[in-house]
């Protein structure tokens, strides 16, 4: 055996990340986002669902999810989201999270908590469930309620309380927007009072059902100042009980975001029917064709498919990115963002400053949208 | 020790040792992972320079520590 000191000068210490080349030669998958179901108890107008939801009978059915979860781990996946909608509307959720965990990965489950009562949430747990990923949608009864539209909060306290009995770690997840940036401090303090592990303040990113509700949902410019000295502050204050990570809107940013590490890069994510997308948000590229598992194996559809590759490494770049030297860094923004904003999937992610189209985000951030109502998410019932 | 819902196992797939935890994934060394394996019980970082010096040569406490240091700040250990 090789001297301790050797090995220790020879070897990397972490493992890098895949990297962005122009030579197309794409690395296992870490991760899979699996969306088991569109249907949920909430119809938040940030939804990152599509518009467009998938109904019930198009779902995929038990066995289906058995196998790409078999295919995924064969694959190189070793973390599994379970996320919807709410997972929890399958009924098939703890057959899902024995199989995960017997393949070898980490299982999450994203819920918005309701639903879970203290049978289901032990059984997942000795099922060997990981970790709890809980959404929050405001400080107060008042404004929860409103934005999930449904007596939803009480739910989400009692599932945090029964997520800590069981011993798991617990993230809180809260999107913000201009309705409930004005109760931060308070929404710190609830994720403090159920114990989180973890909180992660998100400002609202602008796909799907946010995209439409953009004008309503827009932090003002005085909520944004306010809110970085109160996370900063209690960033110090927790510091050692809760994790606090605080995601501002990329459209305040002079920079894109380096979205999915790259496209077809790391992660996946499964819709309900079994589409494969190479971003969550990927179904808003209605140019992309999509594949689906039920035809074809997920490792084809990972090396092989068109959409994966579609913007893999480099070569799909137009410039400025082209010739930019940060593109081995934000691969370029994100490809949803620019298909959305400019009408072209290989454009530089219009947030960039860099890019020529720039002028549409600051459009959009100088404009005043009024107060326009929310459009909520609709239910699943009147999907296709 | 390893943080509450942090797991060490070994991949297969990638013939490497991950830690797996609720923000990712990590691919540790093989100097990192001879360490992560002693962080199951309340072991101190020179019983475990100690236990390493009976598998390994040129075995420093400060190097250790260092390790040790990383990985916490990365919130993969944590000091009871």
């Amino acid at each position: 055996m090789r001297g301790w000191e050797r090995r220790h000068a020879a070897q990397r210490w972490w493992g890098e990340g895949p990297r962005a080349g122009s030579v197309m030669s794409a690395e296992p998958p870490l991760g899979m986002l699996a969306e088991l179901t569109h249907r949920c108890p909430l119809h938040c107008p940030y939804c990152s669902n599509p518009l467009e939801l998938i109904a019930k009978h198009n779902e995929l059915t038990t066995a289906e999810w058995l196998s790409v979860l078999t295919q995924a781990r064969e694959l190189g996946v070793l973390q599994v989201h379970l996320s919807g909608g709410e997972p929890l509307a399958r009924h098939d959720l703890p057959e899902l999270v024995s199989h995960a965990n017997g393949l070898g990965c980490y299982v999450n489950l994203v819920t918005s908590g309701l639903g879970l009562t203290e049978s289901r949430m032990t059984d997942l747990a000795e099922r060997g469930l990981a970790h709890v990923q809980l959404s929050v949608q405001g400080a107060s009864q008042q404004t929860a309620n409103l934005i999930a539209g449904t007596r939803a909060h009480e739910h989400k306290i009692a599932a945090a309380e029964l997520v800590r009995a069981a011993g798991l770690p617990l993230s809180v997840n809260v999107v913000l927007h201009r309705a409930n940036h004005d109760e931060l401090a308070d929404i710190i303090a609830l994720a403090e009072r159920m114990g989180a592990d973890r909180l992660e303040l998100a400002n609202t990113q602008y796909y799907g059902w946010a995209l439409r509700n953009r004008d309503a949902l827009m932090p003002t410019r005085e909520q944004l100042d306010a809110a970085e000295p109160i996370v900063r502050a209690a960033t110090e204050r927790v510091r050692g009980h809760m994790e606090i990570v605080y995601v501002i809107n990329d459209y305040h940013e002079a920079y894109p975001k380096p979205c999915m590490h790259g496209w077809g890069a790391r992660q996946f994510t499964l819709a309900p029917n079994g589409d494969v997308l190479p971003c969550p948000a990927a179904t808003a590229i209605t140019t992309l064709e999509l594949d689906n598992v039920r035809d074809t194996p997920l490792a084809e559809i990972w090396y092989d498919s068109a959409s994966f590759n579609a913007f893999r490494g480099e070569d799909w770049m137009q410039e400025p990115c082209r010739s930019c030297e940060l593109r081995g860094k934000d691969f370029g923004g994100c490809r949803c963002q620019a298909f959305l904003l400019t009408g072209d999937a290989a454009a530089t992610d219009p947030v960039c400053g860099k890019s020529p189209q720039r002028q549409l985000v600051d459009d959009i951030l100088a404009a005043d949208g009024g107060e326009p109502a929310f459009a909520m998410r609709g239910p699943v019932e009147r999907a296709r | 020790m390893l943080r509450r819902g942090v797991r060490l196992s070994y991949d297969k797939t990638r013939g490497a040792h991950v830690l797996l935890f609720p923000e990712g994934v990590l691919v540790p060394n093989s100097t990192a992972v001879a360490v992560l394996e002693l962080c199951i019980g309340k072991l101190t970082v020179a019983e475990i320079a100690l236990a390493l010096r009976e598998r390994y040569d040129g075995v420093r406490e400060q190097d250790v520590a260092d390790i040790v240091n990383r990985l916490a700040d990365r919130r993969v250990l944590e000091f009871r």
